[in-house]
Parts: structure tokens; C-alpha cells; sequence
């Protein structure tokens, strides 16, 4: 495989696409939000359980590619047990690891895991996929309503 | 479709196509992208542009260029004569009665439309019906729904079965007393699916219903008399012939054009404006409102002079035979199945590779030089009915070659190998 190919499709990636973390409705979810990707169709739901202003729990639902898939597994796994202002600060790194890529201001290092996404950015026909989890968290966040679109 | 040898290049015989000369008058197609020779598998969404279209365009720019009808000098004649020009060869192209019955506008969709805005609106009621196919085009749906929300009419879908074709004795049944327009596309974008226009149309005529067919599919590929099939309305688009974007065709018959009421108003459309009173100019020009696109219509008009060089009954059979060797290739793929498989086809491939979705499919063979379409082709309630969210679509044209072919073999095994 050349190498920015394996730098999108890293095996945590296909692993997460594959075997999604966190693919279920959480018992006890208060919150939810639609999203989708008008240009592929991708939906997806994604389901918290807030105390507070704490994730409890977390998950999600849907169709789409290995990147919105894995993206959206790393993300639950990710925020779970954060706080709100803790998760969206996360977003915020996140998305400028994956529209920026290593000249930006955001190390992938300190991401954890979500760095196996940081070659994302080399692709920018790819950069909706891995973000539609987090905007469909963060509609969820701030209380569902509109589905969400990364349009 | 069989998979016949293809002959060699220099023995080609008259009549069929000689795809290596083909190729060298496609600039765009001698390039390498990610440091791989191009593969274009997207003719679907658009079709490159031969040498002869771009200097048609360049050569009104730099020698012709002035705005059309109303100049009273040289340049404006010369401009006048060549649009004018185009829509007589639009006229031949697709074996209409008259020129007069060739409206240019900016594409297909707005083709459809303008139909919609303008026979619709002044011919469709509260109650009354339109039918289209499952297979549509979102520019063949949305137009109509815009329409039936005005209006108060219902827009009806003709199913079709698990290959993709249209079940007629389920059409022909839709269309009760109601219906008052038909409108389908010739060949599905989605799926490849040549529909069996001409015994359509006479099923809706033997009911006193006119039929708009959505072309933009089917003239790259299939020669076109709109007068043998019949149609009332006949659309495409420019580019996906091998012509520039922003100029396409509507075609309607004389008695239909000249009933309608005009779309939308501005200069060229009238023949006099008073506050009083305006009167609207004479066919086609009464539906060309503003500065046409003029340097579109030239460079239209000389695809079709290059297709027409080519022969398109030569392009078809060139093309089927490359489908049927495209379609036995990519059926020795594990785990690849073909969404559409229709036994008459043009064109496209649309196919699913074990549980990878399409756009992991695209992004992969992009890597390797090779442009494919992946995504629902804006056809949304067709996937609906096959029951998928997205489609991969390889779709040839006749510059294509069964190298193309074999690199996308090897592209989609590339696919399996990163998803195994």
C-alpha cells in the first residue's frame, strides 16, 4: 500500500470501522442527535447520558465509511466521562489536527489514540467523514433538534 | 453484452472505433495523478473535452466574440451566425423537425425546469398526476414536487424489478385518467439501465399523455431521433457530451413550444416592450431571456461535430463491448456484487464490494490514478429501493480502453487488500 494510504487506513482505524466501540443506544441516554453527510447519505445517531455537565455515557448508530466509523468509535471512547467543555475543547483539537495536518497548531501527540486520524488531513474529500461524529456530538451536546449536516 | 476480442490497433475497421487515435485529441486524459497514468471511470458526472471543443471556444474568444442578434456589425454576425449555427447542429444531432424546437439552456436541469415552470404551471392542476420512475435523477423529481406542492398534484413512481428495470405492465397501469406528463430519464445515471423509450411513449401518447425524457445519460452513448421515439420533450446537457459545462438543450415539439408561456423575462425574449403591453418574441427565442451562453453553444456545437466524426453507432458498439468485458471482469472480484444489471445497458457500472463502503472504495482507487464516482449519484430514492446508502460507479466512454478496465481490476483488489 503506498504510504499516505496507510497513513489514512492505519489498522486502529480499520479496527475501529470494523469493530465500532460504543455502537449501541447507552441505557439511560437523555440525549441524542441526528447528522448526516448530504454527500454520501452517511447518517448517524449519536446517544448521551449527561449528568450534569459529565458524559456519563456514550454511543452511536449509523451507516457510513471506515473513517466516519472509526472516527466516531475513537470519539465515544474519547469523551466518555468528560466533561462538556472538555469535550468540545477536544473538537477543537481534533479538527485542526484533521484540516491542518503537522504544520498546525495542534500536536497530534496529545490527542491520543485520535491520532491515528491525523492523516485525515492529506485527503480533504475525507475531512467531513471524520468530523460528522463530532458535530453530531456536539448538536447532542447542546440538545439535539435539527439534524445536524456537514454541509 | 459479449465479450468479443477487441481488434488491433491499425486494423481497425471502418465503422468502429480506433480508441489510441481517439485518445490523443483528450489532452487531459495524458496525465498522471498521485504519480499514476489517469484512469477517468467518471464520464457519468462528465465527460472530458477533445482539443477540438476547447479551440472552438478559445478561437470565438479571440476572434469572434460579440453578443448575439442585435449587432448590426461583423463581429456580432459572425457570433450570431455561429449560435445559430450550433442549434442546427443540435437539430441534425438529435433528428428534430426544426431548429426552432431546440431551446439552449444551462443543462439538463434547468431543461426540466423550464418544462416544469412553464407547460406545468400552466397545465397542471389540483388532482392531476405526474409520473416518473424510481430510477430518477434528483433533477427529475424535485422539479415536479416544487410543481405538485403548488399545484396540488401528486407525483406517482413507476417501480421496477431487483435488475433494474422498469416493470412496464406497473407503468402502463399508472397512467390513469389523471396523469397529464410522463417524465424519465432515457438511460438511469445510477445504474445504466436503457429504458424502452419508444414503447413508453406510445403507451402514454394512446392516452393522450406527453412524455419528457431526461437525456443527459443517453446522448454521449446512443444515437438519438427524438422523432422516431416520439417525445414531446427531450433534455440534455453539454458537458457530459464531451462539451463545455453551463450549455444544454431542451428540446420540445413546435405545437407545445408555441402554447407555453414564457419562463423568464429579459432582453431577446420579446419582440416589443411597452409598459402597456409586451409581446413575445417567435420560437425558440421566446425561452432565451438575457445574453446566451454563446461560447458554450459553439464549443456544444463542435463536440457534436467530433462525436458525430466518431459515428455514434460506432461509439455504442465500441462501448457495449467494452461493458460487457468491464462487467465479466468485475464479476471475478470476491465479494463485488453489481447493483444493476439490467440486460439493456449503457455505460455504467455501479457495484458494491463486500461490506467496504463506497467512498473507502473511491478514496482507494484514486490513489492509484483511477476516478470513479461513489455516493448515492443523486438519485437518492432509487437507493432507497435497492436497499444501500451509496454505490461505487465506474462509467466508460468511448476514449476508454480494456487497460482502464484491467487497472481497475487491480484497483479493486488493491481495496480488498487494505480492508482484509
Amino acid at each position: 500500500m503506498s504510504p499516505d494510504l496507510r497513513d489514512l487506513y492505519q489498522e486502529v482505524v480499520i479496527d475501529h470501522s470494523k469493530k465500532p466501540r460504543n455502537f449501541r443506544k447507552p441505557e439511560g441516554a437523555n440525549r441524542s442527535a441526528e447528522g448526516m453527510n448530504p454527500l454520501c447519505g452517511d447518517e448517524m445517531t449519536v446517544y448521551l447520558k449527561l449528568a450534569g455537565d459529565v458524559i456519563e455515557d456514550i454511543g452511536f448508530q449509523g451507516a457510513g465509511c471506515a473513517i466516519s466509523k472509526a472516527s466516531a468509535s475513537l470519539m465515544t471512547a474519547a469523551v466518555k466521562s468528560k466533561t462538556r467543555t472538555e469535550a468540545e475543547s477536544l473538537f477543537e483539537r481534533v479538527h485542526s489536527m484533521l484540516t491542518e495536518g503537522p504544520g498546525g497548531k495542534v500536536d497530534p501527540e496529545e490527542l491520543g489514540k485520535l491520532a491515528v486520524l491525523s492523516g485525515v488531513w492529506e485527503f480533504p474529500a475525507r475531512v467531513k467523514c471524520a468530523s460528522l461524529a463530532w458535530h453530531t456530538l456536539r448538536s447532542a451536546l447542546d440538545g439535539g433538534g435539527a439534524k445536524v449536516s456537514t454541509e | 453484452m459479449s465479450v468479443r476480442p477487441l481488434r488491433a490497433v491499425g486494423q481497425v475497421a471502418k465503422g468502429t472505433v480506433d480508441v489510441e487515435r481517439v485518445r490523443k485529441d483528450f489532452p487531459i486524459l495524458h496525465q498522471e495523478v498521485h504519480g499514476k497514468p489517469l484512469v477517468y471511470l467518471d464520464n457519468a458526472a462528465t465527460a472530458q473535452k477533445p482539443r477540438a471543443v476547447i479551440d472552438a471556444i478559445s478561437r470565438y474568444y479571440l476572434d469572434d466574440n460579440a453578443n448575439v442578434h442585435r449587432g448590426v456589425h461583423l463581429l456580432s454576425e459572425r457570433a450570431t451566425a455561429a449560435y445559430e449555427g450550433a442549434r442546427e447542429k443540435v437539430q441534425r444531432f438529435i433528428h428534430a423537425a426544426h431548429a426552432h424546437e431546440i431551446v439552449f439552456v444551462r443543462g439538463t436541469t434547468e431543461a426540466i425546469n423550464l418544462v416544469a415552470q412553464t407547460y406545468g404551471r400552466s397545465r397542471i392542476a389540483g388532482g392531476d398526476e405526474i409520473l416518473v420512475t424510481v430510477m430518477e435523477h434528483h433533477s427529475n423529481i424535485v422539479p415536479w414536487q416544487i410543481l405538485c406542492e403548488e399545484k396540488g398534484a401528486t407525483l406517482r413512481v413507476a417501480p421496477m424489478d431487483d435488475e433494474g428495470q422498469l416493470l412496464l405492465g406497473e407503468f402502463e397501469r399508472l397512467i390513469g385518467p389523471h396523469t397529464r406528463l410522463v417524465a424519465l430519464g432515457h438511460v438511469s445515471n445510477a445504474l445504466g439501465t436503457v429504458h424502452p423509450v419508444r414503447e413508453i411513449v406510445e403507451m402514454a401518447h394512446r392516452r393522450g399523455v406527453p412524455v419528457l425524457l431526461d437525456g443527459a445519460q443517453a446522448v454521449p452513448h446512443l444515437a438519438i431521433d427524438v422523432q422516431e421515439i416520439g417525445c414531446d420533450f427531450y433534455a440534455f446537457s453539454g458537458h457530459k457530451l464531451f462539451g463545455p459545462t453551463g450549455i444544454g438543450v431542451l428540446y420540445g415539439r413546435s405545437a407545445l413550444l408555441e402554447e407555453m408561456p414564457p419562463w423568464q423575462g429579459g432582453g431577446d425574449m420579446i419582440s416589443s416592450v411597452s409598459f402597456e403591453k409586451t409581446t413575445y418574441n417567435k420560437l425558440p427565442h421566446k425561452f432565451e431571456a438575457g445574453t446566451p451562453d454563446v461560447a458554450g453553444a459553439i464549443g456544444l456545437g463542435a463536440a457534436i461535430d467530433y462525436v458525430s466524426g466518431v459515428g455514434l453507432s460506432a461509439i455504442a458498439a465500441y462501448e457495449d463491448e467494452l461493458l460487457g468485458y468491464a462487467t465479466e471482469a468485475l464479476r471475478t472480484v470476491p465479494g463485488l456484487r453489481l447493483v444493476g444489471t439490467a440486460k439493456e445497458k449503457a455505460s455504467v457500472l455501479s457495484f458494491l464490494l463486500g461490506d467496504v463502503h463506497p467512498h473507502d472504495v473511491g478514496t482507494v482507487l484514486d490513489r492509484q490514478g483511477i476516478a470513479i464516482r461513489t455516493g448515492h449519484h443523486c438519485a437518492q430514492p432509487l437507493m432507497r429501493r435497492l436497499g444501500v446508502a451509496a454505490t461505487a460507479r465506474a462509467s466508460v466512454a468511448f476514449y476508454n480502453r480494456r487497460e482502464d478496465v484491467d487497472a481497475l481490476l487491480a484497483g479493486l483488489h488493491k481495496v480488498r487488500e487494505v480492508f482484509a
